[in-house]
């Protein structure tokens, strides 16, 4: 590459040290993660566990716990709320990536709005609404509230996506007399099923990690794994901490994983701002 | 807004640039194009602009003390008036405002000095792009968590500096969160937000920038030249506008300033949190009033740059 080609030993040394370092300072917060969720007992000031123990990791399984409610809760809520924004938010891709039309930039603006304008205001002033509806304290009512922040992610995706889709397959199923569902479920669907598989996963993470919008639509009642992570923090419960904390990076692995592997350039990596 | 079908349907619709054949069209033609939009997008905004819209309504309403459940019904400016002249809402709103710009630009320095790094080395950049963006994915209530088990007073941290003989008690280790300076807030969002932004800036080094540093070295410039000259104005555009989105979420951030931040002076949107939930129902205009000023100074920031941005555009 350009630059490296006048360069003594120890200027690349000390670039390899400074990338060490950096990289050092952004994955070494994660350790003492792992480390708390096998911990027996670990006293201040050892480096290191005196004891190893399987009792956090236990405790994430045990159906006593709360822990479980938690989970289920969550998966739940992040699975519906990943089916509803996909559906919604491809649709609204397609028109934005396929079609030129007036006001385009206006709903653009308007779709982004929600993922760039801090959620305290809609969320303190939307609980009042969702109070009068019965929505409050439910599960329907947080799954309608995290489609706020994820169909904008979706969107964006997707209208990517779009933007470099060939139409003239869809048409040409449709002149050899296939229905619109035929199509779309035949030819569309799987030209668009990367795309929309890292969309549905992103909207899962997003709802996921969601707080606030649990915290105050959910009302204390609608537990999910974020807010007992919270609470065990608080609580100084380090290692049922760690072990949460662990549970609740698994999907945000998986969508690494996948997003290598289907797509890359920094319009989908956009979205990870959010989460 | 309601009015969402008819935007694109009482407005002429220009024809999409398709490479669709005429005969396809009338199959399509089913549902005119106008219509076909308008239907595709109406989900879309209507979450957005009923629930979000609605929300930030609702928000603002209550914010003129428009509380009509707890029989309230004037209107008034009482709750912006109060919140001017209180040093507990200041001392928030600078608390606020330091540790997100503190943020961004850190991150962004590090994550430019991280791309360049990257960018230098020949063996092993698969690895190091890897590990670079590893936390990219990860949810801020983890990166708060793994920053109490490291910086806090009992943390690893202190622990390390226990054994290097530098302090000589948990408690003698100066606080890293719940502090005045909110460095564990600080550090999870560095942590956080230096692989997003570096994300732009390693796609920027392999794309658009690499001609232009090609021809100022054949050109003769040093290494410092072509960092000051060349890749840093080309970074600038694409940086500057995801500092823009770092910005906004640091400035409304809510759970970790939670988690890792002082009970006073806390940051606005945790400021808000605990007024609205306040036994006192006569501080929920207060709380509301608190949210929307977030809302709105993001807003103002956002739409400042981009109007400055695409003006600096049009003038090239």
């Amino acid at each position: 590459m350009a630059t490296t080609t006048h360069e003594t030993p120890a200027v690349r040394a000390s670039r390899r040290l400074s990338l060490g370092l950096l990289l050092l300072g952004l994955l070494a917060p994660l350790v003492p993660l792992v480390i708390w969720a096998v911990a027996g007992e670990w006293r201040y000031p050892d480096l290191l566990p005196a004891s190893y123990s399987t009792r956090p990791v236990q405790f994430l399984m045990s159906p006593q716990s709360r822990v479980v409610e938690g989970l289920t809760n969550s998966a739940i809520i992040a699975v519906s709320v990943a089916m509803i924004a996909s559906a919604i938010g491809a649709a609204a891709g397609r028109a934005l990536g396929l079609y030129g039309f007036r006001g385009k930039r206006l709903v653009q603006f308007l779709l982004l709005s929600p993922v760039i304008v801090p959620p305290v205001a809609a969320t303190l002033g939307i609980h009042v609404a969702f109070i009068r509806l019965g929505l409050a304290n439910s599960l329907t009512g947080v799954t309608l509230v995290h489609l706020i922040p994820t169909i904008p992610y979706v969107t964006l995706v997707m209208s990517s996506v779009y933007a470099n889709y060939d139409r003239a397959y869809e048409d040409q199923a449709r002149v050899l007399g296939a229905s619109g569902w035929l199509a779309f479920r035949r030819v569309t669907l799987p030209q668009i099923f990367p795309g929309l598989a890292v969309a549905g996963l992103f909207a899962f993470i997003i709802s996921w990690s969601e707080y606030l919008l649990t915290l105050v639509i959910g009302g204390g009642r609608v537990q999910t794994l974020p807010l007992l992570l919270f609470a065990f923090l608080r609580g100084n419960d380090n290692a049922i901490g760690a072990v949460l904390s662990l549970a609740f990076i698994a999907p945000a692995l998986l969508l690494l994983l996948v997003t290598s592997k289907y797509l890359s350039g920094s319009s989908t990596t956009a979205g990870f701002g959010k989460l | 807004m309601s009015t969402s079908p008819s935007l694109a349907e009482d407005q002429s619709v220009r024809e999409p640039e398709s490479r669709t054949p005429a005969r396809a069209r009338r199959w399509n033609g089913a549902l005119r194009e106008p219509v076909r939009i308008a239907l595709l997008l109406s989900p879309a905004l209507l979450v957005v602009v009923v629930l979000y819209g609605g929300g930030v309504a609702l928000a603002f309403s209550q914010s003129l003390g428009y509380l009509p459940f707890i029989g309230q019904r004037e209107v008034s400016l009482g709750a912006y008036q109060r919140l001017i002249g209180d040093q507990a809402f200041q001392a928030s709103l600078w608390l606020t405002l330091r540790l997100a710009i503190t943020s961004t630009v850190v991150s962004a320095v590090l994550a430019i000095a991280g791309g360049m790094l990257i960018r230098g080395t020949r063996r092993g950049q698969r690895l190091s792009t890897f590990l670079f963006q590893f936390n990219l994915p990860m949810p801020h209530l983890v990166g708060a968590a793994a920053m109490l088990l490291l910086l806090s007073q009992s943390g690893l941290v202190s622990r390390l500096a226990f054994s290097l003989g530098i302090v000589d008690s948990a408690s003698a280790f100066p606080a890293l969160n719940n502090d005045r300076l909110g460095v564990a807030i600080m550090a999870e969002y560095i942590w956080k937000e230096v692989p997003f932004i570096g994300v732009v800036v390693l796609a920027a080094l392999r794309g658009e920038v690499q001609p232009y540093e090609e021809a100022a070295q054949v050109l003769g410039a040093t290494a410092w030249q072509r960092f000051r000259y060349v890749i840093l104005p080309l970074l600038m555009p694409g940086v500057l506008s995801t500092c823009i989105i770092v910005f906004a979420f640091t400035f409304g951030s809510f759970e970790v300033p939670y988690l890792l931040g002082q009970p006073f002076p806390a940051v606005l949107p945790v400021l808000a949190y605990r007024q609205y939930t306040d036994v006192d129902l006569a501080s929920r205009a207060e709380a509301m009033a608190i949210s929307f000023v977030v809302a709105l100074l993001v807003s103002v920031m956002v739409l400042v740059y981009l109007r400055l941005s695409s003006k600096q555009r049009r003038e090239r």
